[in-house]
């Protein structure tokens, strides 16, 4: 059963490879831990899994979560705990796009369901699923933060805000030709001026 | 308490003085003032999440939770109102939205806190008509039974885990409705307290897999009885119908086990009726063969007469029978009663160098405690706790011996007695303000000279372990009979490796009374008597075996490492012929016409108490004689630890006999070994 908050599940699983921290990731983590004191490393935590996270080509794996409970000496169910409350971070690999598509109210009254119905049928994949070729992650999460500019979704870190069926059919289409997209509003406004 | 600490409030318009550093729910307690709650428990963290215990503040616009709410002076609590009635109810109907209604299959039925409590504070019927949510049930072991869907999310047994037990291995993983209890990748817990959580969960969440679905608790016998599997003395309740023992569970006592008891004594009850010795038995011919009761003490008594006979005691032997072999074999000389097996070192006429000084609810005010050849994890998972107190309020712990995989981390500073000596502990020693130091059978059973004993109390005389107030140098054995028969005498006057040294030649008959070594072939050509109630390596080994009964099938009294003499009652009947050891005793006396004075149990009890009266005031430690400070500038010398326990599920003929042992073994002992080495 899956409940009612979307994306991945509470599973963490095992990638099978070894997960080190990488030499630049090393210099950040010591920053990051710098901040706090020293009894209280374990504040570290959440940035740490951001690190693992990016480096582990976008998910967390239990060997990710393994290494920073070693890291910051803390027992390894804690960091599942943190790792699990969070919805940005990804128990399970994921595409090369992670595509997050906005579900919350006001963008559900502008339409945010055939958004989704779109980009699934355009990538092949359903919610909650990766493409064969490796190159979308379907989820639907809650609020990002753009209401004004709905429906709009999260591709890895951008947005892409004011969408309708047509525009984010491009925008997989562009992916899939390796052409970069516009980042932010499609239909051309600023920020969120008025439409 | 000071005057200034105290504030007035008024608990529903009745006034009353209380200390202001409690909680509201503490001040209501105080006040006779009954609150329901899931989430608060005295020993654990506050965490205010289960919300049942709102109560009403004046002046404070909503209904608050009581467990988390420090009282200020002034305050007006309200429990009675209607609004917080209906608060409760409220929070009731949401616990229940996702309990399941199964109750009639449920092992917590009964005994169920939201169960009792829906009754008192909640709603007759159900209003919610939308499907429940289900969750997987998760492993956490061979002893914790899970049906995760009942969980109501207290956190209970993740605050245990973490800040009792030390292992902080359960967690709450996703969050709202996703919210599940696991343990990390669903590993057994591999705590010896682990089953206390069975008693903390308030629902049926967490139940005991080998009680599952054997019993009502309305239809148990309670007995009150004590854990004899280590020698802390925790209080326990055994919970038995008809002649079957189906559950341990612990009784509160503050002084000693808290509410906790060890995973040892509260599963290892299967063991009770496996591979009992049931009728005695004779070698003949090389060949163990069942006899009747009078032909085995006719052929005892045979071999008694013109004999030199020793008597050992074992590890699990209450004090009647210690008292009751002390007496009979009074008849054959002197020196020839030895309770040390394992041949801990003492020093004689001082109760003092054998029992625990320290109190056990001071240890966790220590702020340097030194491990001297001990693994309290095994040998007393419940000293461990405190230990771990004292660590979470910053004191060093420092071990001296083998590495150990303790719960917390130590100071390792060599493997030898001697190294008490070295720099780096005298430099904490010397600035510690309340040093500890517990020096366990692991030494005391390879200590050679009774001189480096007495170096151990000068060294912590020196280092203010003992000061005029208090006695910090403390001894700690593994088994549960051997402070009381010490304190009887149940000894022979050797300082140090007494089993050792005995000289078996002036002695051609052993008679054991429940102990493992005449199987050691130092009494290879002894003729072996053995007492005892399963057969292992003892009555392997016996020449003549009889049955006697198992603590839990006799009145005794076990007296705790501090020296505080406890009853354990009797639950039900011998199994099959056993005697009580007084009473073959008495019989053996008759038939050899000797003096033995006791004609029954509590003759014999009046007889112990004239002799020893402290020993029957149960429940008060024994008055404790200051020892003489010596100032002999004694050496200690080189020892190495000898640990008395290597497995916990297995160390003694009870729990070898165990399945449920056998299956900690197999999954708490061996999988992460394996795991490790994968």
């Amino acid at each position: 059963m899956s409940g009612n908050h979307p994306g991945l599940s509470n599973n963490f699983i095992r990638s099978g490879e070894k997960f080190e921290w990488s030499k630049e990731n090393l210099n950040e983590i010591k920053k990051i831990i710098s901040k706090y004191p020293k009894e209280r490393k374990q504040s570290a935590v959440m940035p740490l899994l951001y690190l693992a996270q990016e480096q582990n080509k976008n998910w967390v794996s239990i060997e990710c979560i393994e290494t920073i409970a070693e890291t910051l000496q803390m027992p390894k169910i804690r960091v599942t705990e943190v790792a699990s409350f969070y919805s940005m971070y990804n128990s399970q690999p994921v595409g090369k796009n992670l595509i997050q598509v906005c579900r919350t109210s006001p963008c559900w009254l502008r339409g945010s369901d055939k958004i989704t119905d779109t980009i699934c049928k355009e990538t092949k994949c359903g919610i909650n699923e990766t493409s064969e070729d490796n190159l979308f992650t379907v989820v639907e999460v809650e609020c990002l933060g753009a209401c004004s500019n709905g429906p709009m979704i999260q591709i890895n870190n951008d947005f892409y805000e004011d969408l309708d069926q047509e525009s984010t059919k491009k925008i997989i289409e562009n992916i899939k030709n390796n052409i970069p997209n516009k980042i932010g509003s499609q239909k051309g406004r600023k920020s969120s001026e008025n439409a | 308490m000071s005057e200034d600490s105290l504030i007035n409030i008024k608990i529903n318009s009745k006034e009353i003085q209380v200390d202001k550093n409690l909680t509201v729910m503490q001040a209501c307690e105080i006040a006779g003032e009954e609150i329901p709650r899931f989430c608060y428990h005295d020993k654990l963290s506050i965490a205010g999440n289960c919300r049942m215990c709102l109560v009403e503040i004046e002046k404070a616009p909503k209904l608050v939770s009581s467990c988390t709410m420090p009282l200020m002076d002034g305050m007006s609590i309200i429990t009675n109102s209607e609004k917080v009635k209906a608060g409760r109810k409220g929070v009731m109907e949401f616990l229940l939205i996702n309990h399941p209604l199964d109750c009639p299959i449920c092992d917590q039925g009964g005994e169920c806190d939201l169960q009792d409590q829906a009754m008192y504070y909640g709603f007759d019927k159900s209003r919610y008509h939308e499907n429940k949510r289900a969750v997987d049930n998760k492993n956490m072991g061979p002893l914790v039974n899970t049906i995760m869907t009942r969980c109501i999310h207290c956190t209970r047994c993740v605050r245990f885990a973490t800040e009792v037990a030390g292992v902080p291995e359960i967690g709450m993983l996703g969050r709202g409705e996703n919210a599940e209890i696991t343990t990390y990748l669903e590993q057994s817990i591999t705590s010896e307290l682990s089953g206390n959580v069975i008693d903390l969960c308030p629902v049926g969440a967490l139940t005991s897999k080998p009680y599952q679905f054997k019993a009502r608790p309305w239809e148990l016998k309670r007995t009150d009885s004590i854990d004899i599997f280590d020698a802390i003395g925790s209080n326990i309740r055994i919970d038995s119908r008809a002649q079957e023992i189906l559950r341990v569970t612990p009784r509160a006592n503050d002084l000693i086990n808290e509410e906790w008891i060890t995973d040892k004594v509260r599963f290892n009850y299967d063991g009770y009726y496996q591979q009992r010795i049931d009728q005695p038995y004779i070698r003949k011919n090389g060949k163990l063969e069942p006899v009747s009761w009078p032909d085995a003490i006719k052929s005892l008594k045979q071999k008694l007469k013109q004999s030199k006979p020793l008597s050992v005691i074992g590890d699990q032997v209450d004090i009647e029978t210690g008292y009751a072999v002390k007496k009979f074999m009074k008849n054959f000389g002197e020196n020839n009663v030895e309770c040390r097996t394992d041949n801990q070192a003492i020093i004689h006429n001082n109760i003092e160098s054998i029992r625990f000084n320290t109190p056990l609810t001071e240890i966790e005010n220590a702020d340097l405690i030194i491990l001297g050849g001990t693994n309290p994890r095994i040998e007393a998972p419940i000293i461990n706790h405190k230990i771990f107190k004292a660590y979470n309020n910053f004191a060093e712990i420092f071990n001296i011996g083998e590495n150990l995989d303790l719960n917390y981390p130590t100071h390792q500073i060599g493997n030898d007695l001697s190294n008490l000596n070295s720099e780096d502990l005298q430099k904490a020693l010397k600035k510690s303000k309340n040093p500890l130091m517990i020096i366990g059978s692991g030494f005391l059973s390879n200590i050679q000279d009774v001189k480096t004993l007495k170096a151990l109390f000068e060294f912590s005389y020196k280092y203010k372990i003992i000061t005029e107030e208090k006695n910090n140098l403390n001894f700690l054995t593994p088994h549960a009979s051997r402070i009381g028969n010490l304190l009887l005498g149940n000894t022979t006057n050797i300082d140090c490796q007494p089993l050792s040294s005995i000289n078996k030649k002036d002695f051609d008959i052993i008679l054991s009374f429940g102990s493992e070594v005449i199987a050691n072939s130092d009494f290879e050509n002894l003729f072996k008597v053995y007492f005892g109630h399963h057969g292992d390596e003892g009555a392997l080994k016996a020449d003549i075996i009889l049955p006697t009964p198992l603590y839990t099938e006799k009145y005794g009294t076990f007296v705790n490492i501090e020296g505080r003499p406890q009853e354990a009652k009797k639950c039900h009947n011998p199994i099959g012929q056993a005697k009580e050891e007084w009473a073959i005793l008495k019989e053996l006396s008759n038939q050899l016409s000797l003096p033995f004075e006791i004609e029954s149990f509590e003759d014999l009890r009046e007889n112990l108490s004239k002799n020893y009266p402290e020993l029957l005031l149960w429940n008060n430690i024994i008055s404790i004689q200051k020892s003489e400070i010596s100032s002999n500038n004694y050496q200690i010398e080189n020892c190495k630890p000898i640990y008395p326990i290597s497995n916990f599920y297995m160390a003694d003929v009870i729990s070898k006999n165990s399945i449920t042992m056998a299956k900690c073994v197999e999954e708490i002992l061996s999988k992460p070994l394996l795991e490790k080495s994968a």
